[in-house]
């Protein structure tokens, strides 16, 4: 019995902390009824959860989030593995491609929001593109290392066989860091998910992290609060998703 | 351009063929010929550039000097006619792919239609033994299964000249004995001319109709030994034939003194 609770990998001591954590601040908040900005009894924010949920206006704000962060991921993924996949495979094309890479490596992508406010105002298309500028790098160097790592004989194996570029790519380059590329992904969607809310509480009017800025110029804390632990719960839920269609699909191998 | 043994029928040859890999020369003015038919095997001590020899003559290697021709016509990049079997069947395996598939790879990179490919998977996997395996991994198979289905492989492409670098090398004595004979059977079978790096001067000498002892670094061809044992050969009494004797005694003394050299100097 007891070893079995331990297979189902749920171990009740873990939520003691939290719980004594969670009803501690109650009880402060209870103890001092003074209304504060920054502060607001988990109670209150349990109810704003609700009411925001019940409204919709939550759930607007989230599909906002998650189509920018999306849209920006899978525009910047492709763009990565594309160019991923010829730095990987031709030494020449790598060191052609080194100084413009490495140049724009330390520029961080929400430095690019107010380039990409010129160019496309407020609205979807400045949030994606930021945001696949942001995933595009690391795709690319993960792309990147991953085809150094395939295992050299099987472009020997390739070669021998009289592959095409196109075979070779499609045959063994893909399906060899198809579980890298897989990780890589669900790497990018938490970069992803970070740069949207930055650019939405930074400057577009749209989204979860825009909806946190309201609430926070209109003195919610509780709304607040509430936002912030939605937009947890949310990537956390689409990783563990991620997560687990990893282990189904490649077992041990990723 | 014409070879200078007088070899019936050449199929592959190298005349006057060096390699340099970077400021190492691995191989000197290397002349060869391989006849149709024919199963040439190269021994040699370990570095002296047998896997290289292999490679160029498969054309995965462009040599400094001298040129490679399959029947007449440079060799510059792999052919179809050429099979290539690796030592590592591990890594020359397609992990993802099941035995089937794996065959298949080389039926795509020759352009066999999809409708064609199934039966000619089949017919292979019989052929080395494999038969029910075909939706197995990999690694689900022995490594002797996993060597004949590399040979399974090969033997897709329909290949005139097999090269095999030391391929069981890494199998136990018995599945070794048993794919020995199994590819000196396919061989007889397709007239294929097999050229086969090894460092076992027993197999050579089982194996071929001609053995090549490389010598030194950079490599050249030291010794060459034709083996006029009968075929089809037989596990036990080819072994026993004094013939069989008299030529490993040749061949052992060979690599001694290429050794023993290399240590004097």
């Amino acid at each position: 019995m007891k070893a079995q609770r331990r297979r189902l990998g749920f171990n009740w001591r873990g939520l003691v902390l939290p719980l004594v954590f969670l009803l501690s601040v109650e009880l402060i908040a209870m103890a001092s009824p003074i209304e504060r900005d920054a502060f607001a009894a988990p109670s209150a924010v349990l109810a704003a959860a609700i009411r925001t949920l019940h409204s919709g206006a939550a759930l607007r704000a989230t599909s906002e989030t998650l189509i920018t962060a999306g849209s920006g991921l899978l525009l910047g993924f492709a763009i990565g593995l594309i160019g991923g996949i010829p730095l990987g495979l031709f030494r020449r094309a790598d060191q052609l491609m080194m100084v413009p890479l490495e140049s724009l490596r330390p520029v961080p992508p929400v430095a690019l929001i107010p380039l990409s406010l010129l160019i496309f105002g407020f609205g979807y298309a400045m949030e994606i593109a930021v945001v696949a500028f942001a995933v595009i790098g690391p795709i690319f160097l993960m792309t990147r290392s991953a085809i150094r790592g395939i295992e050299p004989q099987l472009m020997e194996v390739s070669q021998a066989l009289g592959l095409g570029l196109i075979a070779r790519v499609t045959k063994i380059v893909l399906p060899a860091i198809l579980p890298r590329i897989f990780v890589a992904f669900r790497i990018a969607l938490g970069i992803a998910l970070v740069v949207a809310v930055t650019v939405e509480i930074t400057a577009n009017p749209l989204g979860l992290g825009y909806a946190m800025t309201i609430a926070q110029q209109s003195l919610q804390p509780d709304l607040m609060f509430a936002l912030l632990l939605w937009i947890g719960l949310t990537g956390w839920s689409l990783n563990a998703l991620l997560l687990r269609a990893e282990s189904r699909l490649f077992g041990a191998a990723a | 351009m014409a070879p200078a043994p007088a070899a019936a029928d050449p199929v592959l040859a190298a005349s006057g063929v060096s390699l340099d890999l970077g400021d190492t020369a691995v191989l000197r003015d290397i002349d060869l010929v391989v006849a149709r038919g024919e199963v040439v095997c190269i021994v040699g001590a370990s570095g002296c550039g047998k896997t290289s020899l292999l490679r160029l003559l498969a054309g995965l290697l462009h040599p400094t000097a001298g040129a490679i021709s399959y029947e007449g016509y440079p060799v510059r990049r792999p052919r179809s006619d050429i099979a290539f079997v690796f030592q590592d069947y591990g890594r020359a395996l397609l992990p993802w792919r099941n035995a089937a598939q794996n065959v298949s790879l080389a039926l795509e990179a020759i352009g066999v239609p999809r409708p064609a490919r199934g039966k000619r998977i089949e017919e292979l996997l019989h052929k080395v033994g494999l038969d029910g395996h075909a939706e197995k991994l990999p690694r689900e198979l022995s490594g002797g299964m996993q060597q004949r289905l590399q040979i399974a492989r090969c033997l897709a492409q329909e290949p005139s000249v097999l090269l095999m670098d030391e391929p069981f090398g890494a199998l136990d004595a018995m599945t070794r004995q048993a794919l020995q004979d199994e590819t000196l059977a396919i061989a007889a079978a397709s007239r294929a001319s097999i050229v086969f790096v090894t460092h076992d001067l027993d197999e050579a000498i089982y194996l071929g109709d001609r053995v090549l002892g490389l010598a030194g670094s950079p490599g050249r061809i030291g010794e060459t030994v034709a083996v006029h044992l009968p075929r089809p050969r037989d596990q036990l009494t080819t072994r026993e034939n004094p013939e069989f004797v008299r030529l490993r005694r040749a061949l052992h003394d060979f690599i001694g003194t290429v050794q023993s050299d290399r240590h004097a100097r």
